[in-house]
């Protein structure tokens, strides 16, 4: 009887155990290259935190979005840490659906976070999303092509003489392309582009009425001049251009010059993937003298729904993922190339980093250069720099970057364009209320 | 009676249709190439068709960061679950409307159908806080229950018209022999209707396994099945074209192998009762 008592008392006390340990975090993350390595870096965070298991669930960036937020609009809690944009959490944060991030621990360091992107995720002075890495847009062009048309090309160039080099280099005969651009409608497609370049121009999307601004002169200069330039200088079919198209383009040697995401320049001084690997130089974003480059930014960050009952694993995890040491760990697995750019300023200060990633500099100085909080040459009523971050954006940029498409592609005029796109986002903004 | 074909006509028939099958199956082979090319040749301007240095590394990168298995399995019950229990539930209500139709049955039959011509996303946001409040999300029991209904519609139909090709004396028989509605169904119907059932599973389950909106929307780490796995390799910033292309592969290649052996079953049920 007596052994009986204790054989029944010992399992008892290994389920009660089992129980206690078994926490077990979802993490829903994008399948970027920098994400995936953290994925296959889990050992290295459960062996010094025995009781937390990670269990992960890697989409592509769009179903991710679909997915996290049907279930953070719906309370679902199928995630105890979620992986979301710049975009995103100014909104949720004001919905009150994320939790501030202030137990990250005494060694984190916030303030090491570049201040660009903290300002992003920092809402009535709270953090409510730890970013895991940033990215800006810059020029990336073809030394070779420049130096054989008698080009010198400047750390800040013009977009004046973004337009002219394009023009020289472009040699149609031969299938090479002065520039290529976005020209994919979306809102994450060719709106980014054309929204950050609009800044440049001195256009805004909304003046601090939140009426829309496409009637303005400085829009109809900005889609003007891209427009044009395309044409003369761009690859044919450019209006079904997006990252993917355009990094294939440059890799295979058919583009002079490429504007688009920071993170493209490990793709393309990759030697196994790029055909043009050792001939790719960087510039910053152009700016047209009005005292905005046309650059944006975006980090994807890590952050804890509200309700979640595993909050200080959870937290626990973040200040893993996204702290100074999980930089050094990636950089002696896998190289200080490899380490997730973007979001702590010792990493740009470090000598390693900095021979490793010939790009760093002018990353650093590409992110620095946006600012969020003002990204246009005039007020705004809104934040974000290649986006509007108001919960409308998502259908409203892709409507407006369908009209743009068309512009681009022949089917309407840029006058035409700009009356729709005023038109569409008019009978929007009042009827969700900014216009009364 | 055999018809008389000239051979110049034979030929251009067997060329035509083998232009035809060769285009339809032309993405599938194209995919199953490039998982063995690497990533820069993926891309490559001109693509090179069988001329390249075959490599597996695509499979082993794809093997090595996936749990392939955990999501096949999951794939395995979620298609084949919500089929047979489709299957369960639409044999006798096929029976009944062939059998037994009433007035409305005509009404009924257009009303299931009607379900499928609501866009999905549309009932996204009820069916989750459904499966929320009865802890079904990210279940293989919700998914298959889910399918279930999603394919329901067209397990009927299919059954129905089917059913209405067997003579109706024959069951009247088996009545009048003193078989019980159970054992009509089970003894007499089921087996003449064989064909037309296993095409309607063939078919079902291809969908099920193909189904990308629901299962990617319901599940998160635990049920994801192969939809899911797919889309982890998709990527809109960066071209892993020869990684996805493993993925498909390797998604798809079950379901195509069973495809292969069921065919002649799956055409059969298919013509069945174009002949009376």
């Amino acid at each position: 009887m007596n052994l009986r008592t204790f054989l029944l008392g010992t399992c008892s006390a290994v389920a009660l155990a089992g129980l206690a340990q078994a926490e077990t975090l979802t993490i829903a993350t994008v399948n970027n290259g920098d994400m995936i390595r953290m994925q296959k870096l889990t050992e290295a965070f459960t062996s010094k935190n025995p009781d937390i298991q990670l269990e992960w669930v890697t989409l592509e960036e769009n179903v991710l979005r679909q997915r996290v937020t049907t279930d953070i609009a719906t309370k679902g809690g199928q995630y105890d840490i979620m992986t979301i944009g710049t975009y995103e959490v100014p909104i949720w944060a004001k919905q009150g659906w994320l939790l501030p991030l202030d137990n990250l621990g005494a060694d984190y360091d916030v303030d090491d976070l570049l201040p660009a992107i903290r300002s992003g995720l920092t809402i009535d002075g709270k953090l409510y999303a730890a970013p895991f890495y940033g990215e800006s847009s810059m020029v990336m062009y073809r030394k070779d092509l420049f130096e054989k048309a008698g080009l010198t090309m400047p750390d800040a160039p013009t977009w004046e003489f973004i337009a002219d080099a394009a023009r020289k280099i472009t040699d149609k005969n031969n299938e090479i392309y002065g520039i290529c651009l976005r020209g994919k409608a979306g809102w994450g497609e060719n709106m980014a582009f054309l929204t950050a370049t609009a800044n440049a121009f001195g256009a805004r999307w909304f003046d601090e009425n939140w009426k829309p601004q496409f009637d303005q002169p400085e829009w109809k200069n900005a889609l003007d001049f891209y427009v044009k330039l395309m044409n003369d200088a761009g690859p044919p079919g450019a209006s079904s251009n997006g990252f993917n198209e355009n990094l294939s383009l440059f890799q295979t040697g058919k583009c002079g010059m490429w504007i688009d995401a920071t993170v493209a320049a490990s793709f393309v001084t990759n030697p196994h993937e790029s055909t043009v690997a050792d001939k790719v130089g960087f510039a910053l974003a152009p700016d047209t003298g009005l005292g905005k480059r046309g650059n944006w930014l975006w980090a994807w960050n890590l952050a804890i729904p509200a309700g979640s009952q595993k909050a200080e694993a959870a937290q626990k995890f973040i200040a893993w993922a996204t702290g100074k040491d999980y930089l050094k760990l990636v950089a002696e697995k896998e190289g200080w190339a490899n380490v997730p750019p973007g979001t702590r300023t010792s990493l740009y200060e470090n000598p390693e980093y900095q021979k490793a990633a010939p790009f760093a500099k002018m990353t650093l100085d590409s992110i620095n250069a946006a600012d969020p909080k003002n990204p246009a040459v005039k007020p705004v009523p809104y934040v974000g720099v290649q986006f509007v971050a108001i919960p409308e954006f998502q259908g409203l940029g892709t409507a407006v970057g369908q009209v743009f498409s068309a512009a681009l592609a022949g089917q309407m005029s840029v006058d035409q364009a700009l009356a729709s796109a005023q038109q569409l986002s008019t009978r929007e903004m009042t009827k969700a209320g900014y216009i009364k | 009676m055999a018809r008389n074909v000239s051979t110049q006509r034979k030929l251009v028939t067997t060329v035509v249709a083998w232009t035809i099958g060769i285009l339809i199956f032309f993405p599938i082979l194209w995919t199953f190439l490039t998982s063995f090319k690497t990533e820069a040749q993926a891309i490559a301007s001109p693509p090179a068709f069988l001329f390249f240095d075959w490599t597996t590394e695509n499979y082993f990168e794809v093997q090595s960061r996936s749990d392939y298995f955990k999501h096949f399995m999951n794939s395995v019950v979620v298609s084949f679950g919500s089929t047979l229990l489709g299957l369960v539930i639409a044999i006798p209500s096929a029976w009944a409307m062939a059998f037994a139709p009433t007035k409305r049955t005509k009404d009924v039959l257009m009303w299931m159908l009607s379900t499928k011509m609501m866009p999905p996303v549309g009932v996204l946001v009820p069916m989750y806080l459904i499966f929320r409040n009865t802890g079904l999300l990210d279940t293989r029991t919700g998914l298959v229950l889910v399918l279930t209904l999603i394919n329901l519609p067209i397990i009927i139909w299919m059954l129905y018209t089917y059913f209405k090709e067997i003579p109706g004396e024959i069951l009247e028989a088996a009545r009048m022999d003193g078989a019980s509605l159970a054992k009509e169904i089970i003894y007499v119907l089921t087996p003449m209707a064989i064909p037309g059932i296993a095409s309607t599973l063939l078919l079902n389950i291809i969908l099920a396994w193909n189904e990308a909106f629901w299962t990617l929307n319901l599940s998160a780490a635990k049920a994801a099945p192969l939809t899911a796995f797919i889309a982890s390799y998709s990527s809109p910033e960066g071209l892993f074209y020869a990684k996805l292309s493993a993925a498909s592969t390797m998604a798809i290649a079950p379901i195509l192998i069973l495809g292969w052996f069921s065919q002649k079953q799956l055409v059969r049920g298919l013509t069945f009762g174009a002949v009376k």
